[in-house]
């Protein structure tokens, strides 16, 4: 029912849009390409102004207006523009997370080894919402008052409690003290539940990114301060129970829910609300086609090869190895365990594992920690066949993720493609490889950073060609003979031209040659 | 010797004037989504000349049937520290309300008590826009099943502000049924 959605026109848009963004600053600039790091970014900063305001707040029904009040004296002061810009990365938030929300949506990001990160982020969802809310109340202005009121009468349509939670909002007199540390606990409880929330969201990843780059950190700091000073945020006069509220300069990002259930019912309201809700915490369980149900085989590891170096633990996409007693016996020695719950069968991890070099010389090569579907002694034999197969003496080896841009219109009498679960996969040794056994050149394509569909793979594998990773590429290759391209999905043109450029520099360093010899 | 590693990777194209502008218009349309919709378009709860009758009360409704007194050989029969006199029901009458606005009515609703023994408090709740101007309100309360017609009456002309909030309650210190 929904696997299409991975490979329809919404995702297409959605590529082209992000290939785009690309193209003005490079995809390190490109916010679309680091979504939950920004979200995080936005919370930090409802942490940081939201801790100031809490400082001069007064808590108590008949301060609390006065005491916001206060801070908007000035455009300019601190205590305003702390409170625009808590607004705003409130707003922010919201804008920003929809977005990842619907880009991993597009991406089917939510089964298997994700299954635990999906949730958990569909947790967050009317965690964040709650909390949201609840911050227009502690302002007790016009705005707050028709908040609170309407929160109320959208919580009354559960019969839970023996008197509606309207009749607190009937007089002025109603609300106390009391009341109001209810909303404070709403406000500050619920989003230090979002944060254990997010501890929980990120633990099923290693390495997450928890900040944006630095240059898209100021870009987004700067765009929210901006704003504040440009478009400060007051308040609406104080709350009167006995009026009701009639215009209202709305917030509709956050409190879009409220003129929703007066434009149709409460109950309608929970119905959309509790239905969207559902789909998305059962997507995982869905059977939705063959491909959702049938998982890919996940590394395994063989005790005898594994010398328990480790380095696949350290470069696992998401926590799926572990180190534990070799069964030799030996002290300190270790092997690597794979959790197969945890496991994206990337093949990142033997691209890490040192055993996985081609040039071992043992009868049957067999690395330390392998993937079924496509084993490094296969991929060797593949890479052999295909340079003594090929019609061109100097053929190019194409080492492409399979998860980025296509290479088969590029395979070609002087091309060899080279498909990889995920250019992580690929040993460095199997560059020089192909280089003594016969290729003019090895270009490696990789998605981009940010648009790894194993996330840390387009990351390892330029640290590792560029000598700052283990294992490395030797220093004897060539680098002229090797070119790392980066190259999402519908970017095939980007690998085109990389290819052409390669062709290019082989052709003119066999020249140069040719005339040296002369 | 340390490998040049220069040329395995491209180096990032150094942002140009274009890629600023851009970067630029990316940022300001965000800005702009956030700023607009965080305040417009104005959202108006109540349209003018309107004003809002909150009919909200809780009461809990008469007992269904009468206490009655226990026997001797039914007080023996118990244990001593449940030998109560009389023994009453627990459920109570639901808790009916009208209201009439002008002669219309304009709510008609039945409370079931609250709990599992339905022995709990009913509770009604409901929130009607009517005009502001002069109205006639009557509003009828009905909490005894064993009752006929309605227990509690109120009627009363009432001057609406526009935006103005009228609530009917029930307090039974003050007799019964209030508007404010």
């Amino acid at each position: 029912m929904l696997q299409p959605l991975a490979n329809n026109y919404a995702l297409k848009v959605w590529r082209s849009i992000e290939q785009s963004l690309d193209r003005i600053g490079g995809p390190d600039l490109n916010p679309l390409r680091q979504l939950g790091a920004l979200a995080i970014l936005a919370f930090t900063l409802l942490v940081v102004s939201g801790i100031w305001l809490y400082a001069v707040l007064d808590t108590s029904a008949t301060g609390a207006y006065q005491s916001i009040e206060s801070l908007s004296s000035s455009r300019w002061s601190v205590g305003g523009l702390m409170r625009s810009t808590h607004r705003y990365a409130a707003d922010a938030i919201v804008v920003i997370t929809a977005l990842h929300l619907l880009r991993e949506l597009l991406h089917g990001r939510w089964r298997h080894f994700r299954r635990f990160s999906w949730l958990t982020g569909c947790v967050l969802l009317p965690l964040m919402a709650a909390s949201a809310i609840g911050g227009f109340w502690l302002n007790w202005d016009q705005l707050g008052q028709f908040s609170a009121v309407a929160t109320a009468e959208l919580l009354d349509a559960w019969p839970l409690l023996a008197q509606p939670l309207a009749r607190n909002f009937l007089a002025n007199s109603a609300v106390s003290d009391r009341l109001f540390s209810l909303f404070v606990f709403v406000h500050l409880g619920v989003a230090l539940l979002s944060l254990l929330g997010l501890w929980l969201h990120l633990q099923r990843i290693s390495r997450p990114v928890v900040l944006p780059r630095r240059a898209v950190i100021l870009a987004v700091l700067g765009t929210l301060v901006v704003l504040s000073l440009l478009l400060p945020i007051t308040s609406q006069g104080p709350a009167d129970l006995a009026q009701v509220p009639t215009e209202l300069s709305f917030d509709w990002i956050l409190l879009g829910v409220h003129p929703l259930m007066y434009a149709t019912s409460a109950g309608f309201t929970w119905s959309l609300v509790l239905g969207v809700g559902a789909v998305l915490l059962l997507l995982p369980f869905l059977r939705s086609g063959r491909s959702a149900l049938t998982r890919p085989p996940i590394a395994v590891v063989d005790p005898a090869n594994c010398n328990g170096c480790a380095r696949c633990f350290a470069d696992c996409p998401y926590a799926a190895v572990t180190m534990t007693a070799h069964p030799d016996g030996r002290p300190e020695s270790m092997l690597a365990q794979v959790d197969s719950d945890l496991c994206a069968s990337c093949g990142i991890c033997a691209g890490a594992c040192p055993s996985s070099t081609p040039f071992r010389s043992t009868r049957e090569l067999v690395s330390g920690i392998d993937m079924p579907q496509l084993p490094v002694s296969a991929l060797r034999d593949e890479l052999a066949q295909s340079l003594t197969g090929s019609r061109s003496a100097k053929p190019i080896v194409l080492f492409a993720c399979r998860e980025g841009a296509a290479i088969a219109g590029m395979v070609s009498t002087d091309v060899v493609g080279m498909p990889l679960l995920c250019s992580g996969q690929l040993a460095p040794s199997f560059v020089d490889f192909a280089l003594r056994d016969g290729a003019a050149g090895v270009l490696v394509a990789s998605c981009r950073d940010g648009g790894c569909e194993f996330r840390l793979g387009a990351r390892w594998t330029l640290e590792r060609l560029t000598s700052k990773r283990e294992p490395h590429l030797r220093t004897r290759v060539s680098r002229d003979r090797v070119q790392l391209v980066f190259a999402d999905k519908g970017e095939e043109a980007v690998l085109h031209a990389a290819l052409d450029a390669m062709r290019s520099r082989i052709g003119a360093t066999a020249a140069d040659a040719a005339s040296m010899t002369c | 010797m340390a490998a040049d590693n220069s040329t395995v990777v491209a180096s990032p194209a150094v942002p140009g004037a274009w890629a600023w502008l851009g970067q630029a218009v990316l940022y300001a349309l965000f800005a702009t989504v956030i700023g607009v919709f965080s305040q417009w378009p104005t959202y108006q709860h109540l349209q003018p000349g309107v004003a809002l009758i909150k009919l909200s009360l809780v009461h809990t409704g008469k007992l269904v049937g009468d206490c009655r007194q226990r026997s001797a050989e039914e007080l023996a029969a118990l244990p001593p520290n449940m030998r109560a006199a009389s023994s009453c029901p627990r459920e109570r009458s639901p808790v009916i309300v009208e209201l009439d606005i002008d002669g219309v009515s304009a709510v008609r609703a039945e409370a079931a008590p609250s709990g599992l023994s339905r022995d709990g408090a009913s509770a009604i709740y409901a929130r009607l826009p009517v005009d502001a101007g002069d109205r006639l309100i009557a509003v009828r309360m009905k909490d005894d099943v064993r009752s006929d017609g309605f227990d509690y009456r109120i009627e009363r002309h009432v001057s609406l502000q526009p935006a103005q909030v009228l609530v009917i309650d029930f307090d039974a210190e003050a007799g019964g049924i209030t508007l404010r």
